[in-house]
């Protein structure tokens, strides 16, 4: 990149004693590749940042800004341009029934998805922890599901929770109990899509779980050990709270993800809607439907900007509620 | 440390079932015919049609599963390489060099993590539709080329990995700042690097939803044919399972050889986050 494989002493810039007395040529030499290395140090930080940087503006920055502008427009496709209309982008897709519905469905999905995934994973990292045979290998099982496209798994579990002739229903038949419209009940719905979300994430969030619980010292459990705890005691006095700041990890991650699910309720049905009552409408579902459903850019740039609100929000929420709990915390972390 | 009881290894296996039976029952409906999943006698074993349910996902012009099949393998490699490639770079300098307003670059790199991809989508498909590139792969390779959880995820590695006397001697041997990059900064991070090379790939290859947006039908990447197998064969869900089977796969196999590395990979990432 640049030449600088003189054996000029860099780092000191001055010459050693074996240069004493060299000709005046030598000396431009040195200095020349003592300011270019000079120039090397202090720009090249910023060249190997740069891709990111220039990436990030180009396909990043530039349209979350853009997204803004369009927002406040009627967007006109063909022309590739727009009228400036104000908030009533806004106001459109607020004073939709719609959009209320797939708020509701969003934040249904994501407490039925986030909240049994958490505590089955702290109790599948809890079993990983302890000393069992063959480690890797039950490591690797619980993370074979996260490797499968969230399309592959919503296509087999919306097979398996058909109203008619689904696996499910046909073993709740067997156990004696009627069957559920999975497809027509919007909570059952909820259920099934958080099913898949459950699947594909619990065992990742596992093993960031166990590795939070592996970090913590092991002689805090043979003391609890000699005062008398059992295992169970254990858990809930030792394991739980040492796993507090990873937990909120977790859980911010999830929250972030949880709203933005698209591709289960999108595979749910062969139709792609949402269902034929919105049932399990989510926003990005209807962002993606009022974008390229009814090509309406502007009403769903307005969309995107108000999701983006409502997760900015509860990125704020959570983090007010972690400093408090971490706090809390004292001297533990 | 004592070993378990049995209790532990039957919930585990437990859970190992739950985790591999949707595997099983794809390969059950896949391997029937459109009759299997209405029959209230439905045997346990795979039937004899996967063969003839593959020929007619692969077959099927309306799908396009080899063009599929190679956008997923060529566009994820390349997002993978260049995603490495360029938090590598980055994450050396975040983490060794001194520059002016380095912290707060880095604080805007962590902060953009946090903005959802549905923000810019409108402006984006406006901007490649303007450039002509809608329907074409370049347009889900080129936002992916780098990413800032791996420019943070090589900065926290590379801080730790690579000891300062190292770099200092390698410029005192008259190495330039790429040159010292090149032979300090890459092998170290080796480790690190193959485990966000396994992420990018596997997350790359997932992706749905902008591609699902911006590829044509007729050129579409695995998961975007699945959708387009479901709704054309949504009576014969053989065929769709059999789909899902067909590209689940490849990653089925790239995990068999590197899922010890990608769990590894989650733990430690974890510890660190």
């Amino acid at each position: 990149m640049t030449a600088t494989e003189t054996d000029a002493p860099i780092r000191t810039g001055t010459p050693g004693p074996g240069r004493a007395g060299p000709p005046p040529r030598g000396i431009r030499r040195i200095a020349f590749s003592h300011r270019l290395s000079r120039w090397d140090l202090k720009l090249s930080p910023y060249l190997y940042i740069s891709p990111f940087f220039i990436l990030f503006i180009v396909t990043g920055l530039f349209p979350i800004a853009y997204t803004a502008v369009i927002s406040f427009m009627d967007w006109d496709l063909v022309r590739g341009t727009g009228t400036f209309i104000g908030f009533d982008q806004y106001a459109y897709v607020l004073g939709q029934p719609k959009f209320w519905v797939a708020l509701r469905n969003t934040f249904s999905i994501f407490l039925l998805s986030s909240v049994p995934q958490l505590v089955l994973a702290i109790f599948i990292a809890a079993m990983l922890d302890q000393n069992i045979r063959a480690k890797t290998f039950w490591r690797m099982g619980v993370l074979v599901p996260y490797v499968m496209a969230p399309v592959a798994v919503a296509l087999i579990f919306s097979n398996m929770f058909g109203d008619q002739y689904g696996l499910v229903n046909s073993v709740l038949n067997d156990l004696g109990f009627a069957s559920v419209p999975w497809h027509s009940d919007a909570f059952a719905s909820h259920i099934a899509i958080a099913t898949m979300v459950n699947f594909r994430w619990t065992g990742y969030n596992t093993l960031i779980l166990l590795a939070a619980m592996q970090a913590i010292p092991r002689d805090y459990y043979e003391a609890a050990a000699i005062d008398g705890a059992g295992r169970l005691r254990q858990f809930f006095a030792i394991t739980v709270p040492s796993l507090r700041p990873t937990l909120i990890f977790v859980i911010i991650t999830s929250t972030i993800g949880g709203l933005q699910i698209f591709d289960e309720p999108r595979m749910y049905d062969q139709f792609g809607t949402g269902g034929a009552d919105s049932q399990w409408l989510t926003i990005t579902l209807y962002l993606y439907d009022i974008g390229w459903g009814q090509w309406n850019f502007g009403r769903a740039a307005a969309l995107a900007w108000i999701l983006f609100l409502i997760i900015l929000a509860i990125g704020v929420i959570n983090l007010l509620v972690t400093r408090r709990l971490v706090r809390n915390e004292g001297s533990n972390r | 440390m004592k070993r378990p009881g049995w209790f532990v290894y039957a919930s585990l296996a437990v859970v190992l079932g739950a985790a591999l039976f949707p595997f099983y029952w794809s390969m059950l409906i896949g391997s029937g015919d459109a009759s299997t999943i209405r029959d209230p006698n439905m045997s346990w074993w795979p039937g004899g049609n996967f063969l003839a349910n593959a020929a007619s996902v692969i077959n099927d012009p309306a799908v396009n599963f080899w063009r599929a099949l190679w956008n997923s393998v060529y566009s994820s490699a390349l997002i993978a390489a260049s995603v490495v490639f360029f938090s590598t770079l980055a994450g050396w300098a975040f983490a060794k060099l001194r520059f002016r307003g380095s912290k707060w670059l880095l604080v805007f790199v962590v902060a953009t993590m946090a903005v959802p991809t549905q923000l810019g989508v409108v402006p984006l498909y406006i901007l490649f539709a303007e450039l002509g590139w809608t329907g074409n792969i370049g347009a889900i390779i080129i936002p992916a080329l780098t990413s800032a959880f791996g420019v943070f995820w090589m900065t926290q590695y590379l801080q730790q990995a690579v000891p300062d006397e190292l770099i200092e001697a390698a410029r005192v041997d008259g190495a330039s700042s790429f040159r010292t990059f090149l032979t300090v900064a890459l092998p170290a991070a080796r480790p690190a690097a193959a485990m966000l090379g396994l992420f990018t790939f596997v997350s790359a290859w997932n992706n749905f939803f902008w591609p699902f947006i911006v590829l044509d039908r007729g050129d579409p990447t695995l998961p975007v044919a699945l959708s387009l197998l479901q709704s054309n064969y949504f009576v014969d869900y053989s065929i769709v399972l059999a789909g899902v089977l067909l590209s689940t796969i490849p990653l089925l196999i790239l995990f068999a050889f590197a899922g010890k590395q990608l769990v590894s990979g989650i733990m430690a990432g974890a510890v660190k986050g």
